[in-house]
């Protein structure tokens, strides 16, 4: 009866690409938005997730993510760096500057001062350039969002200068940086001379990185460095999950997305359901036909399903597609770099879409379920 | 009931009564009704609309539960079977035509007919070719792929035919197989009905109040306000009750 099913679905055409495009456009919502949201998320980390070379950030016990932070002393680094199990331990200046380009454009950008000796925190991936040009006088590293707004149009290039905080500083590398969350360009160079691209503070050493010793565990150090300094010390993972918590608390934004997502599950649920209920109404007979003529609820139930899904199926592959056309499409688009389709979310959606087309052909198949086939007598 | 009116009858209704709704609400529909429908016949059921003749045609082929009496139909007390048994029954042992045809319009003409074979769990080749194949008997080879929407009336009617009597079934049921169709093809479909369906072990019984095919009939039953007041065989009218005869006896 499999077969009969199949045709009773596609033969009413209409109503079967009806049926998949309520599917297909409610999977495309939901896997987007989602992943747009966690991409956005994602953003909020990426300073945390680019700094590879130390396991633990330490910081003001205040500190709440990792955009907003209360500067640590000398002392304080002094002191972490006493702290058994240490490897070692480097400060790292994470703030906001303005840069001006030749033509006297200007932005905010989001500078990484690094420590002098070993470039802790550094950018791995690198378009143009190496680190070592860090290591000349007034020299920094700019992500291609940087290079493009200050730079328009121009071939990645090493020399180029900016202004910044009134002093001429030179382009001594280009780095592909994870995106962060305001979209901002990324620009990395030695702590000393971070320093002096920011207006004075009395203390300006935003965070301090800790490297354990070979043997010694990171969760070890930590609950070390923070007995021994009163500072709060966590994990970069750790750190990353807090920053985007943050987010997640004190903006709107999982508002915003969380209700284009349940809009995308009640439409998609709402005209599968009513289309659905709609096709099987109108062959009521035939399933009254099917009935009488001796075919048991329990098959006709299995073909109602059956016919949800492979609608289903059909609607979710191509609402993925879509979604995945998107992030395809725009994958080079440097405003939109960071935003992915994850598979937990391809996963998510499937397991969101079956409980559509399930709620949907529930009350088609009550319908038939309590149908008496001696309706078919009534002309 | 006894055994040999069992063995000799197909249908034996004995007081079968029929109400629906409940307590104030309630409507007796079939008031206690008598009737025999043996093999080898076809059996017209006649009377006016409201009568009761489609409730009685439910009944006997289990769509319908009895409220009260006695219903014996193929040897099996049809008050005895469970839901599920009911179905089994009707799977294997009733054909249906409908009046309006009820044919699955995604379907072609041979696969319409092999319905009631996938419904038993035959291979889709296998039962699609037995409906082709006696659709052929009924004149419809040519048609056999086309859509229900590209048939006429007799066309649809005759695949309707073909899918109740695909599985031998050994009672059919039709409810006014002729009154969606013109005289000529209604003539057509009773002839062709009579010939295919008619055979000493299976019983036909069919709904009608179109006149123009008594004549077809091997027995009719009148029925006035749910009750057979008078029951003809072919070429002589027995006006009386069932159990005067002894039937019942």
């Amino acid at each position: 009866m499999n077969f009969v099913a199949w045709q009773m679905l596609t033969g009413d055409r209409a109503k079967y690409l009806g049926l998949i495009f309520a599917i297909a456009f409610s999977t495309f919502l939901m896997s987007h938005q989602t992943s747009i949201f966690t991409g956005l998320m994602n953003r909020t980390r990426s300073q945390i997730a680019d700094v590879r070379d130390a396991p633990i950030w330490v910081m003001d016990p205040k500190t709440q993510y990792v955009d907003e932070v209360k500067a640590l002393t000398d002392q304080d680094l002094f002191r972490i760096r006493g702290v058994e199990g240490v490897e070692w331990a480097v400060p790292l200046y994470k703030g906001l500057s303005r840069a001006r380009g030749p033509d006297g454009k200007f932005r905010a950008v989001i500078l990484m001062g690094l420590d002098d000796a070993s470039l802790v925190g550094a950018p791995r991936d690198l378009a143009l350039g190496n680190l070592d040009g860090l290591r000349d006088p007034d020299s920094i590293i700019v992500d291609r969002v940087g290079y493009k707004f200050f730079f328009p149009g121009e071939p990645l290039e090493l020399g180029r200068t900016l202004e910044m905080n009134d002093r001429l500083v030179r382009v001594a590398g280009v780095a592909n940086s994870s995106a962060p969350f305001q979209n901002l360009p990324v620009f990395y160079t030695r702590y000393s001379q971070a320093i002096t691209y920011v207006g004075r503070e009395r203390n300006l050493m935003s965070f301090v990185l800790v490297k354990p010793r070979t043997g010694v565990s990171a969760a070890e150090v930590r609950t070390k460095v923070e007995a021994a300094t009163q500072l709060k010390a966590i994990t970069t993972d750790d750190f990353g999950w807090e920053t985007i918590w943050y987010y997640i608390r004190n903006t709107g934004i999982p508002v915003n997305f969380g209700l284009t997502v349940a809009i995308a599950l009640v439409v998609g649920t709402v005209v599968a359901g009513q289309t659905f209920y709609i096709f099987t109404i109108e062959n009521l007979k035939q399933f009254g036909a099917l009935k009488a003529i001796g075919v048991t609820n329990r098959r006709i139930m299995a073909m109602i399903l059956l016919q949800a899904m492979v609608v289903g199926v059909i609607g979710y592959c191509l609402g993925m597609a879509m979604t995945a056309t998107f992030f395809e499409v725009t994958k080079d688009n440097l405003d939109l770099r960071g935003f992915r389709l994850p598979w937990e979310i391809m996963a998510g959606t499937g397991v969101v879409v079956l409980v559509i087309v399930t709620l949907a052909s529930l009350i088609s198949i009550r319908r038939v379920l309590v149908l008496e086939p001696a309706v078919v007598f009534r002309g | 009931m006894s055994e040999s009116v069992s063995r000799q009858t197909a249908v034996v209704c004995q007081s079968v009564t029929k109400s629906f709704g409940q307590e104030d609400n309630q409507v007796l529909v079939l008031r206690g009704v008598d009737l025999e429908v043996s093999f080898g016949e076809m059996s017209l059921l006649v009377g006016p609309s409201g009568c009761g003749k489609t409730t009685l045609l439910s009944v006997i082929a289990g769509l319908l539960n009895t409220t009260g009496g006695e219903l014996e139909v193929l040897g099996q007390d049809m008050t005895r079977l469970s839901g599920s048994a009911s179905v089994r029954f009707r799977r294997k042992n009733l054909g249906f035509v409908f009046q309006q045809y009820n044919l699955l319009p995604a379907l072609t003409a041979a696969e319409n007919a092999a319905v009631p074979l996938l419904a038993a769990g035959v291979k889709r080749k296998q039962a699609v070719d037995r409906g082709r194949a006696l659709l052929d008997r009924l004149g419809m080879a040519e048609r056999a792929d086309a859509l229900p929407n590209q048939l006429s009336g007799g066309q649809q009617q005759r695949v309707a035919m073909a899918r109740a009597l695909i599985h031998e079934p050994r009672l059919l049921v039709c409810d006014e197989p002729t009154s969606a169709l013109d005289a000529e093809t209604g003539h057509a479909v009773m002839e062709l009905l009579r010939d295919v369906a008619v055979r000493e072990d299976r019983a036909v019984i069919v709904v009608t109040h179109d006149s123009r095919v008594f004549d077809f009939a091997d027995r009719i039953a009148y029925m006035n306000d749910g009750q057979i007041v008078k029951t003809e065989s072919r070429h002589k009218t027995e006006s009386l009750s069932l159990t005067s005869i002894g039937v019942f006896a």
